[in-house]
């Protein structure tokens, strides 16, 4: 069994979290236990108002359970203060969202160094770990593009250093292939696995089967709760030229 | 393989067995890999007997297949030709499953929905291959293209599949 604060990076029991009163009572989160292993890929899926992206919100402490416990790498984050949730998310978590949220009047690489010029330091290092990351995403030809000069692939692989600058300890993405085409979520799904490769800790909340068929496991999620999981780890069913329409 | 692919590789130029092959892999890519070699041949050698191709040995060597050259006669010209034009699409056999759900829940012998989720982690693992065979593919090359086909499928599949969970268990919290 696990202890809160033992091996996993993500450790949550019973957690929920309510809208509104009575009759008009929602229950977002509705009593979920998780354990995410340090490394993992974990995808969460369900359709639309499921809850996952609540989850999401409560696991990046961008928002507080209303029940429950939630640990972060063997931290209790669940009762912590706002200023200490504001430390938390600007150290530990990255965050990637659908609409990837990047500043229209910044560079690539301003954008990519803002939050480690925000945790406050130097603007020499901070730039040069920019350059790092969009070079790793490889952009290292776009750092000086603003956004709107850039695919919509493109801009998500921007968001993905930014989430990167802090070393996170875990990158939660909310919808990361929401707003890309096929060939650009290809670029995305291959960055999260150079992440994965590098022992990057990844909690996915989407309804894009293709990251849910490519994570270490998935977890499936209505009206709150998680109803199936599923570990699709092992090696190819070798049956590529059947699902193309070759005989053997 | 299906006749008329041979037929259409021949028709740029006449071309050894083993061309035909490597233009064969160059398409597919991975998913080419469980195509038997000696498909080609056989197949070459059909469309031989039926008067479509025509070959013609290298002088002075032995008879041996992967010797010949394979040009196309007008008949192969004409069967090309039509099969360009031919509009056909794999039929998806979605009754067969529908059916058996029907019949599962009917004769209460098994739950629609368990047969639901088989189905889907099944759909998955074929996802996750079709998907890292994918991310494998250099840009744009042209079994990139087959693969992105096989997911968007088995996206569409997957998706269908939902619609199957969400009507089965309201039937269920109905009866």
């Amino acid at each position: 069994m696990n202890e809160p604060g033992s091996t996993s990076m993500v450790w949550a029991r019973g957690l929920r979290k309510e809208y509104g009163q009575q009759a008009g009572l929602v229950r977002a989160v509705d009593g979920v236990d998780l354990d995410v292993a340090p490394g993992e890929t974990l995808a969460v899926m369900g359709p639309s108002g499921c809850g996952k992206s609540t989850l999401l919100h409560l696991l990046g402490g961008l928002d507080r359970p209303s029940g429950g416990e939630l640990h972060l790498a063997g931290r209790r984050i669940d009762q912590m203060s706002e200023r200490g949730l504001a430390r938390l998310r600007r150290e530990a978590i990255g965050f990637v969202f659908q609409a990837f949220h990047l500043m229209d009047e910044l560079t690539a690489v301003e954008n990519v160094e803002l939050p480690a010029l925000l945790a406050g330091r130097s603007p020499k290092a901070s730039r040069r770990r920019a350059a790092d990351l969009l070079d790793q995403v490889d952009l290292a030809d776009r750092a000086k593009f603003l956004p709107s000069a850039l695919s919509g692939g493109q801009r998500q692989r921007v968001a993905i250093a930014r989430a990167l600058s802090n070393d996170p300890l875990v990158v939660l993405a909310d919808e990361p292939t929401g707003n890309l085409d096929s060939e650009a979520t290809l670029e995305v799904l291959r960055l999260f696995d150079s992440l994965h490769a590098a022992g990057q800790t990844l909690v996915i909340v989407t309804h894009d089967s293709r990251i849910a068929a490519t994570a270490d496991r998935l977890i499936s999620m209505r009206d709150g709760a998680f109803i199936d999981e599923t570990r699709l780890t092992g090696g190819s069913t070798g049956q590529l030229g059947a699902l193309a329409g070759l005989e053997g | 393989m299906q006749q008329e692919v041979v037929l259409a590789l021949l028709a740029k130029e006449p071309s050894h067995g083993y061309e035909l092959r490597a233009r064969l892999r160059q398409a597919l890519g991975p998913l080419g890999d469980t195509m038997n070699d000696g498909q080609v041949y056989v197949t070459l050698a059909r469309l031989e007997k039926a008067g479509l191709v025509v070959s013609e040995q290298a002088a002075g060597v032995a008879e041996r297949p992967d010797r010949k050259v394979y040009g196309l006669t007008a008949a192969g010209q004409q069967r090309v030709a039509g099969w360009l034009t031919e509009v056909s699409w794999p039929k998806p056999d979605l009754a067969e499953f529908h059916l058996k759900l029907i019949a599962a829940a009917a004769a209460k012998l098994a739950d629609p929905l368990a047969i639901v989720d088989a189905q889907r982690r099944e759909l998955l693992r074929r996802l996750r291959d079709a998907q890292r065979a994918a991310m494998a593919e250099p840009d744009r090359s042209a079994a990139g293209l087959l693969l992105e086909g096989i997911v968007l499928r088995l996206q569409a599949d997957l998706r269908w599949l939902e619609a199957c969970e969400r009507t089965w268990t309201k039937r269920k919290d109905e009866s």
